[in-house]
């Protein structure tokens, strides 16, 4: 690595008031972007995430979560309530260049720290909020986590088969989407910043996210008279696309199929029923039949009997991997996408690194989690 | 309102969903989005039709994607449309491709040759699964860089097979990174006046996407996802997280103490380690809740704010006023008075949603404008 390159957002200090995943997710990736992120945590229990076990499985007496979204970030710890703590949190606003939370609407003008409050002591100030759904309407109260946007955004009807009833995405896709969105909006208003000087006040909200993460399937909607997503009857991969879009089962293991022409992959797998479909209208109107010969077809091999001979005629297929037969391979390793990093105690965990490269090189930062207020005296000795 | 990126142009090369992707957000936000795309068929994606849906001679996907774009028909392998290509690439800030390795080097039009035209350009690349090792030259394509990064063990449960996430999860999400890449580049570029390239590749963003679960998995001695066995939603999360069907639809309660759930449904013996004995618990949930209507749950649930929601479709999303109030919805128009329904920028800034009615360009509806603007023709 060339030591010399700089990051995009270095000389960029973020104050993050947002806790759990949506708003740290952002956070992270203004940091591994080079921007100096600083958490700000309450005493005691800091950020909720701290505590949310997943499996049963901790690092440093914390929840691997907790560790996977906050390294490479700063903490500093203060009391909202007590107004000391306050006056020091408006002098370092007054030195910060993004300010960021998810709290539910009105808590931060509660706690003074609304975007009007903050623009009084900072004017080019980019506040960035996170918010379930909007700060009007009906849901504006209504908790803003992950399965519930899912649920209500209609994108349960889109994963698994016709007859499975509502399927989630089996991660926090919600607030994914929005904490990159959030991302998006804050580095766009601190390119305006670079020309015009301006502050900006940056607002997502998780439902709005996953709708724009849904523009395809809505488009379709609304294009089509109002009917709902329909998944095909098996092997659904995504409920617009024609067969043979989808994971099959082979004598041995899995394999997917991306889109492609249905009598050429008769010819290639040796199914001479897929050869009755030569009008790629049909590929669509017809699919569930299309891939229920081919699923059948599929599982009378092992994958390695189906891949090589759809590989070589550049059918886009691949073979289903787990974790364990990812990181083992070649392919993957190539990419050097993981690294291990070190908490101020000592410990150390492995994790991954930032997907976006900049001048060929993938910047590394070793530094893990913070503990609560760990950097309280280096960042007054700094900043105030 | 000024939009943030107002006086930015962007020249997109890339084709599909991926960078096009990015080039939405940032002609959201303000910038200028000119398509460069190839006379006569020009981006690929315009006949790539989902549910055989078109909007005159385009596909439905294509308008979704690429509204508020202009588009340059250009052919890159005439020297005479490569030179115009330059020339716009001079007036340019930010350029983007998906091609394979090597395309670009062999049109002319690869990074080195094009900062000595443009030296503070912002060069983004999207590949399948980054620019070296063994599946350089593999495709691509959104299933397959899902299927291979491990994904599809997260959604659906214990017994059943690997489960795709229903939508071009990681097409989206390598745009999303593109755009943060090129955006932070701005940043720096506003700055120093430097160029750089950005390069991200949609393996990649698969495995930033699975950060929380993969930096578990790398510290507890490598264990895959366990699926629930039923109502699976989350592959390491305990009971009760889960969707749930009632007697007239389903429910989805997130995560929450069990005692207090079994106490104000009435579902004795909800007890157990949320996490180790989660099987047992989400079927005897699953049963106690199959019994009642959705509603009768949330109007117990909700006032005790224990984390739940109905589940809906698009209709029932659509008639409701948590959704109207959004005002999500926008109509794109084309000169011609086609017109298209679709989603608007997720993002507001400074109290303002962003709307924009510009619909997706006709190939090569640009060209004589730029004649003009660019090339004194």
């Amino acid at each position: 690595m060339d030591k010399k390159t700089s990051l995009p957002l270095e000389g960029i200090t973020v104050l993050d008031f947002s806790q759990f995943l949506s708003g740290p997710s952002a956070s992270l990736r203004l940091a591994d972007l080079g921007a100096r992120v600083i958490k700000v945590e309450r005493p005691g229990t800091g950020d909720i995430c701290r505590q949310l076990y997943v499996s049963n499985t901790e690092i440093d007496g914390e929840s691997t979560v907790f560790h996977a979204i906050n390294r490479n970030k700063q903490s500093y710890c203060a009391d909202l309530k007590n107004e000391a703590d306050c006056t020091k949190i408006r002098e370092l606003i007054a030195k910060a260049d993004v300010v960021m939370h998810n709290f539910r609407p009105t808590v931060m003008q509660r706690l003074g720290f609304d975007y009007d409050s903050v623009k009084a002591i900072n004017p080019s100030m980019i506040y960035g909020c996170i918010t379930g759904y909007g700060n009007e309407g009906p849901w504006k109260h209504k908790p803003g986590q992950d399965l519930l946007v899912q649920s209500l955004s209609g994108l349960t009807a889109l994963s698994g088969n016709a007859g499975d009833g509502p399927v989630p995405m089996g991660l926090a896709i919600v607030d994914i989407f929005a904490g990159a969105h959030l991302c998006q909006g804050v580095l766009a208003a601190l390119v305006r910043r670079g020309i015009s000087g301006e502050g900006a006040l940056v607002e997502v909200s998780m439902l709005e996210s996953i709708l724009d993460f849904q523009f395809e399937p809505l488009t379709v909607h609304w294009q089509d008279g109002g009917q709902e997503v329909e998944r095909t009857k098996s092997n659904n991969a995504h409920p617009l696309v024609g067969a043979p879009y989808g994971i099959y089962e082979t004598k041995d293991s899995f394999l997917a199929l991306a889109m492609g022409s249905i009598p050429q992959l008769g010819e290639l797998l040796g199914c001479p029923a897929l050869l009755e479909y030569p009008d790629p209208a049909t590929w669509y109107s017809q699919r569930d039949a299309i891939k229920a010969i081919i699923a059948e077809h599929l599982l009378t091999g092992p994958t390695s009997q189906w891949l090589p001979a759809l590989e070589a005629a550049d059918i886009w297929c691949a073979q289903i991997l787990d974790w364990n037969d990812l990181l083992n391979h070649e392919g993957f390793k190539v990419l050097d996408m993981l690294q291990t990093v070190e908490r101020g105690s000592g410990v150390s965990y492995g994790t991954t690194r930032v997907p976006i490269k900049f001048g060929g090189v993938r910047e590394q930062s070793a530094i893990g989690s913070p503990a609560i207020g760990e950097h309280n005296e280096q960042i007054e000795q700094d900043l105030l | 309102m000024k939009l943030p990126l107002e006086g930015l142009t962007v020249l997109e090369f890339s084709q599909y969903l991926a960078g096009p992707y990015a080039g939405l957000r940032l002609a959201d936000l303000g910038a200028r989005v000119i398509k460069v795309e190839r006379p006569g068929k020009g981006d690929a994606c315009r006949q790539l039709a989902t549910k055989n849906l078109y909007v005159e001679d385009d596909s439905l996907v294509f308008h979704t994607i690429n509204r508020n774009k202009e588009s340059f028909a250009a052919n890159l392998k005439d020297p005479a449309d490569v030179e115009k290509v330059k020339q716009l690439i001079a007036t340019a800030d930010v350029m983007t491709h998906n091609f394979r390795p090597g395309v670009m080097e062999k049109i002319g039009l690869d990074y080195d040759t094009v900062k000595a035209i443009q030296p503070g350009i912002i060069y983004g690349t999207v590949t399948g699964y980054g620019k070296v090792g063994p599946w350089k030259d593999k495709p691509g394509q959104d299933l397959l860089a899902q299927s291979m990064s491990g994904l599809t063990w997260l959604t659906g449960t214990a017994d059943g097979p690997p489960v795709p996430f229903g939508m071009a999860t990681a097409d989206m999400l390598c745009g999303t990174h593109l755009a943060q890449g090129i955006l932070a580049a701005l940043v720096q570029k506003g700055r120093t006046g430097q160029g750089t390239t950005v390069e991200v590749s949609l393996l990649e963003s698969m495995i930033d996407f699975q950060f929380e679960v993969l930096t578990t998995h790398l510290n507890d001695g490598g264990r895959l996802p366990q699926r629930a066995k039923v109502t699976n939603a989350h592959a390491y999360l305990g009971a009760p997280y889960g969707i749930y069907p009632t007697a007239d639809g389903h429910i989805a309660i997130a995560m929450g103490c069990l005692q207090n759930l079994g106490k104000l449904i009435g579902c004795e013996g909800l007890v157990g380690d949320a996490f180790a004995e989660r099987d047992v618990l989400q079927e005897k949930l699953a049963a106690h809740l199959g019994a009642q209507r959705t509603q009768h749950w949330l109007d117990i649930l909700e006032p005790a704010d224990y984390w739940c929601a109905d589940v809906f479709n698009y209709a029932r999303l659509m008639e409701h006023a948590g959704y109207k109030t959004l005002e999500m919805d926008q109509l794109v128009k084309r000169p011609s008075g086609a017109t298209v329904k679709t989603t608007r920028c997720p993002i507001r800034i400074d109290g303002e949603r962003i709307f924009s009615d510009r619909a997706a360009p006709v190939l090569g509806e640009a060209n004589e404008r730029l004649e003009k603007e660019v090339f004194n023709g």
